[in-house]
């Protein structure tokens, strides 16, 4: 006896489930094998109801048996399908999916009916799951399937990473990749046919899937991807668990994958949709003020060096449509410095001009390499120089400089840095 | 006594689902040589490559490697694969991959140490991307990606290298770059085969090559070998008889 209560043996039994789950289908998302596991999960019906009828009873060692062997079966034939049959892999998964889901309901009907010892209807539970009846030799095994996938991975760890990455070079070093092959999706299918009675057997896949697939938004290191699905997996299971008061339990550790992922999809940094929008609006308010920028220097330059107000009426007939935006773009640069307002007049300040001349600079250095090194139209260099030149990398814009400065294509270099008064070692950063 | 023959293939022929694709090829190549393998589109390049390490299943013939089965020469053997073959968004490192190189020395369960590391920072500086080392590859361009792969191999410590299209996408600067790398691993004593498309570059990159098209053409010295005459063979359409020998045997119907 364990001496826990029910809650907290489930509790701790989804959260198992979750871990491993997380772990182990990480590799089948990467392999790009996650429909595998949601056919293994629905095909395992039959094998549940045939282990049963036989057994008569709902000990999940004798039901997980029967589970896995009719999982590997779907697996076998399809396999043989794809081989031999025109049949294409997401067809034959498919097929073999409904094809032994629907055997499984009238197995599970007629096991139902006929009521063989009185217990079967804990036998309905496996098709949305229900760990009502989670019993202590129930989590023993869920803790066993746990640590042996955990152990696995540990152990293969380079091994399954080379195999995920590049399954030609590793069988080109000698390695059994097919053995490997079958040993991570053995890892999966362990798992998935442990967790049916959980979170039950349509519901099954998304436990695979989601963990992996949400720490991915997150990482882009092996190491930590698969700690943090096993992490993610986890609490997934656990907090599912806890929502569940009163509600059918799988669907609500699904749920809490789903928001999981929907959270990681919207503010995952980098990958997530908030910091891409934040990322690109950053961006365009850059080149809007670059234009700006730009467009004082152009109507400047003809009284260099002197620097002369320019009126709001002049920069909208030199580029701006909309009065209001230009406003606004102007206030934005002089909160940052860029500029002088005086009523309707603007001024670049010395560090506008200096920004001014960088972002004029870099316009025309495209504009000279488009016309003189791809051979583009002078009336249509504009245009791209305008789109390409504000996400230009610094190390090419150097590249660029240099190659114009060889072809003698570039006046001589205006902000030329002095050599330093002092002695540069002196300063103790000795790195 | 050692043999100097790098790569011997003894009537070879590759099927993929029954349909030959490459019929009785026959050949030897010397060490310290860089040979081009060169032939048109479905002529069975990367087959042969692939046959070699025993990525696919020989329908009949046998592949030595300086005197022994393929098998029991396989840390001889380098190998850097098509660039597409690849998933380029999987979550590692350009160093990571790099390692990778070391694995199938290090063999089972024994991860890569200090020595593996330094060595992979050794390779990655032959091909220009020491700086890169801690970069995701999804970040790389193709010629970047390229050179990865290409440090990869270095870090098996090879004697024997296969390389399929290490050109394709890359600039040309990368590919002159890589050419020389591939020209000092020769003047090292590796014998470095090449799936190559551009024509042109033969007679100055190789020194050897193999022609191809679905079957054996010649193999040998560029000087002898590169003749316009075997060219003509080599491009001059295919040869239709085999095409549809290869099909009937696909069918498993006679051709007549």
């Amino acid at each position: 006896m364990t001496g826990l209560s029910l809650s907290d043996k489930v509790t701790i039994g989804a959260a198992l489930l979750g871990g491993a789950a997380g772990v182990a289908g990480t590799f089948a998302v990467l392999r790009r094998r996650s429909l595998v596991g949601d056919m293994l999960a629905h095909a395992s019906l039959p094998g549940v109801c045939i282990a049963f009828a036989i057994t008569g009873s709902r000990d999940l060692l004798g039901l997980s048996i029967g589970a896995l062997v009719s999982g590997l079966l779907a697996i076998g034939l399809m396999t043989l399908v794809v081989r031999w049959t025109r049949t294409k892999e997401d067809a034959a998964i498919g097929i073999m999916l409904s094809g032994f889901f629907g055997l499984g309901i009238v197995l599970l009907s007629v096991v139902t009916r006929s009521s063989l010892g009185g217990g079967s209807a804990g036998l309905s539970s496996y098709i949305f799951g229900e760990p009502g009846n989670m019993v202590d030799s129930d989590l023993y095994t869920l803790v066993g399937v746990g640590l042996g996938v955990l152990l696995l991975v540990l152990l293969f760890y380079k091994e399954f990473k080379l195999v995920s990455f590049d399954h030609e070079f590793a069988k080109s070093q000698g390695w059994p990749t097919l053995a490997l092959d079958l040993a991570m999706m053995t890892a999966v299918a362990l798992v998935t046919i442990i967790g049916l009675p959980i979170v039950g057997v349509i519901l099954m896949a998304a436990m695979i899937i989601l963990p992996g697939a949400t720490a991915r938004m997150w990482t882009n290191r092996f190491n930590v991807l698969l700690i943090l699905a096993g992490v993610i997996g986890a609490t997934t299971g656990a907090v599912g668990v806890r929502f569940s008061s009163g509600l059918p339990t799988g669907p609500t550790i699904v749920l809490t994958g789903a928001a999981l992922f929907v959270a990681s999809i919207l503010f995952a940094p980098e990958q997530g949709v908030v910091a891409r929008v934040w990322n690109e609006t950053r961006l365009r308010f850059r080149v809007a003020r670059e234009h700006l920028l730009r467009s004082l220097y152009e109507l400047n330059e003809p009284n260099f060096p002197r620097l002369a107000p320019t009126t709001f009426q002049q920069l909208l007939a030199h580029r701006y449509a909309q009065p209001w935006m230009l406003r606004w773009l102007v206030d934005q640069s002089e909160n940052r410095g860029l500029v002088a307002v005086r009523g309707d007049q603007v001024t670049l300040t010395p560090l506008g001009f200096r920004r001014a001349a960088e972002a004029t600079r870099t316009h025309r250095m495209w504009e000279i390499y488009m016309m003189e090194f791809a051979g583009s139209a002078p009336d249509h260099v504009d245009r791209s120089a305008d789109a390409v030149e504000h996400l230009l990398p610094e190390s090419l814009l150097l590249e660029l400089e240099a190659r114009l400065a060889r072809e003698g294509r570039l006046p001589a270099i205006a902000t030329e840095v002095p050599a330093s008064p002092h002695d540069l070692a002196s300063e103790g950063n000795s790195s | 006594m050692p043999s100097s023959i790098a790569l011997e293939i003894h009537d070879m022929t590759v099927a993929y689902h029954r349909r030959p694709v490459l019929w009785d090829v026959d050949l030897q190549v010397p060490e310290g040589k860089l040979v081009g393998v060169i032939g048109p589109n479905g002529a069975g390049k990367t087959t042969l490559i692939k046959a070699v390490l025993g990525l696919v299943p020989l329908a009949s013939g046998k592949v030595e490697i300086y005197g022994q089965p393929y098998q029991d020469q396989r840390h001889l053997v380098g190998y850097v694969p098509q660039r597409e073959s690849v998933d380029w968004d999987f979550p590692v490192t350009v160093r990571d991959v790099v390692l990778m190189g070391t694995y199938g020395r290090l063999g089972w369960f024994r991860r890569p140490r200090r020595p593996e590391r330094e060595l992979a920072e050794a390779c990655l500086e032959q091909v220009g991307m020491a700086s890169f080392a801690r970069r995701q590859i999804r970040q790389l361009s193709g010629g970047q990606q390229q050179r990865v792969f290409l440090a990869r191999a270095l870090a098996e410590q090879a004697q024997v290298y296969f390389l399929d299209e290490p050109f394709a996408g890359v600039d040309a600067a990368t590919e002159s770059a890589i050419v020389d790398l591939l020209q000092s691993m020769r003047s090292a004593g590796k014998t470095v085969f090449v799936v190559h498309h551009d024509l042109q570059t033969v007679r100055e990159y190789f020194d050897w090559v193999i022609l191809l098209n679905m079957r054996l053409v010649a193999c040998g010295a560029v000087g002898d070998t590169f003749t316009p005459e075997n060219m003509q063979k080599t491009y001059g359409g295919r040869l239709t008889i085999l095409d549809e020998a290869a099909e009937a045997m696909r069918n498993r119907e006679p051709v007549r």
